[in-house]
């Protein structure tokens, strides 16, 4: 990886974390579990790292065996992340549609 | 235009759609939409992903995602909403564990002279993968009780401080001679250390942990998307880590502690003598608390983990109901560290359909507290303890707790007179305006609720 690539991506980092902050700061305590289950759905993004590892064949069995079982675990984190995020605010009501 | 253009437009669309998705979680009222927006963006990345040159065998992929689709769906199903603090801790897990097996995979991808960068960020991502994977496992058997005591011996910051430094070291051989033999230390420390480094953390400070863990998670996307050059992972995990941190920070700040001392040290090590709590404590029967709240025009509610142990909140709802109904205002304060998990009563109280609007934190209360009738304390302890305030040699001297003694009247729910998971005393029950309603917090609830009826 050439270095120019490696400032770039540190850069992003950077203003993603200032951007994450913000947007975190916003969300009121109430919210804080569905936050928490939403947020760890979102890192289950590894799955496309993942994806690249086990969907290729050319590369030693290891790697792909490696592959599909990042691909699993992350699968897992992304579908029971999202779902019981949806569970859970589905439950949030007003008082009015009681 | 190539496909790997197109790949990287839909990544920019997908980063977007996350940012819009936590954005939305700022009111309860689109909260729903936006978790919807998010798993969107998820969707179109990992469809997108599918179309990369490097993909060329596609059974791997999709017997893996119709697997783990299928055990996440059933986990997120079947799990009860007491147990959600549990539920996370397990999916930061899985996390962890998928980055430590990208970043493994890497290396073994890789295996000729791969520059310094690219080593550094592999190992990175495995070490906080590892950390992740059994720290998270080892708060899941806290959290379900599997695991009770807390774990703290002479010397454990040494031997941890130890086992880090040889991290470090390996971590370092690692990046120059990228070498397995280094690879494999490193990845068998950073299990170890995850396990050791939540093991002395007791159970009053899980909120603490899960939050970080939750950073962490975040942490180690971000390292995986360096690993594999990826704009998308990098925004993403950044997004979860600061989400983590931040819930790190309040947590913190709740229980009034640095982030070292929740970490490095018990409550029982926060030092300082007692002082001699005088006064006595006065029971009541059902029928008197009846009495009480049949004449109150405010009520607060003040919920804590052991209305989560002992299934309290759907009763808990019909007795607020009830006392609406009775012309009476009732509220609910809640504590940021009350349960387990940030959060974590408020999703309780809104599986028993309790109305969002009523659910009030710890200082829009406190400052109303005089005008409030009956205070209702349902498991919690720690949280409502005035020591806190007044005793300045209390361990917990300094903590924000909720003021429920200077309601006119508090009523205790409480199983015995057992102190709170800090092994702190509560002057609160000695107090000449404080009623205790011993028993278990769901029947004791049931029984009011009989005799509203």
């Amino acid at each position: 990886m050439d270095s120019s690539l490696a400032v770039s991506l540190t850069f992003i980092l950077l203003l993603s974390i200032f951007l994450g902050v913000e947007l975190i700061s916003k969300v009121p305590s109430t919210l804080h579990t569905p936050l928490m289950s939403g947020s760890n759905a979102i890192s289950g993004i590894t799955l496309l790292g993942a994806m690249s590892l086990a969907g290729n064949s050319d590369d030693p069995t290891i790697v792909v065996v490696l592959g599909s079982l990042a691909v699993f675990f992350a699968t897992l984190n992304v579908v029971g992340g999202y779902f019981v995020t949806d569970r859970m605010l589905e439950m949030f009501k007003k008082k009015d549609n009681q | 235009m190539d496909s790997k253009l197109i790949i990287n437009l839909v990544y920019v669309i997908s980063s977007f759609l996350f940012i819009v998705g936590l954005k939305n979680l700022s009111s309860p009222a689109t909260a729903r939409k936006g978790n919807l927006i998010s798993s969107l963006g998820m969707f179109i990345a990992v469809v997108a992903t599918l179309f990369l040159n490097e993909i060329i065998s596609f059974k791997f992929i999709l017997g893996a995602v119709i697997a783990g689709t299928i055990v996440g769906i059933s986990m997120a199903r079947l799990i009860a909403m007491t147990s959600m603090p549990e539920m996370v801790a397990l999916l930061n897990g899985f996390g962890g564990l998928s980055s430590l097996l990208v970043g493994v995979g890497a290396y073994y991808q890789n295996t000729s002279s791969p520059s310094l960068f690219f080593s550094i960020v592999v190992v990175f991502s495995i070490v906080i993968g590892a950390i992740t994977l059994t720290g998270s496992i080892l708060a899941w058997a806290k959290l379900n009780g599997t695991v009770k005591k807390p774990l703290q011996y002479m010397g454990q910051q040494f031997f941890n401080a130890g086992i880090l430094f040889a991290i470090i070291y390996f971590s370092y051989t690692f990046s120059v001679n990228y070498d397995i033999n280094s690879l494999f230390f490193v990845i068998g420390l950073s299990l170890l250390i995850g396990i050791f480094a939540v093991a002395p953390i007791g159970g009053a400070d899980m909120p603490v942990v899960i939050s970080l863990l939750n950073s962490y998670s975040g942490l180690a996307a971000c390292a995986a998307g360096f690993v594999i050059q990826n704009n998308l992972l990098i925004v993403a995990g950044a997004l979860v880590g600061a989400s983590g941190i931040i819930l790190t920070q309040i947590m913190c700040k709740a229980m009034n502690r640095k982030l070292s001392n929740v970490l490095f040290s018990g409550f029982s090590s926060a030092g300082g003598k007692e002082e001699e709590i005088k006064g006595e404590v006065s029971p009541i029967s059902v029928d008197d608390t009846y009495l009480i709240l049949e004449a109150a025009k405010n009520v607060c509610i003040v919920p804590g983990y052991g209305m989560a142990v002992a299934q309290a909140q759907h009763a808990v709802r019909e007795l607020s109901e009830l006392l609406e109904e009775n012309g009476c205002e009732v509220n609910f304060a809640i504590h940021p560290v009350a349960g387990r998990m940030p959060g974590h009563m408020n999703v309780l109280l809104a599986e028993a359909n309790v109305p969002y609007e009523i659910l009030k934190e710890m200082d829009d209360v406190n400052p109303i507290m005089e005008n409030i009738d009956v205070c209702i304390v349902i498991g919690a302890n720690d949280v409502v303890n005035p020591a806190a305030r007044e005793s300045e040699t209390s361990p917990i001297y300094g903590m924000p707790v909720i003021n429920v003694d200077q309601a006119n009247t508090v009523l205790v729910l409480k199983r015995g007179m057992a102190s709170g998971f800090a092994g702190i005393q509560n002057p609160l029950f000695f107090k000449p305006n404080t009623r205790m309603l011993f028993g278990d917090a769901k029947s004791s609830i049931q029984e009011l609720v009989a005799e509203f009826k």
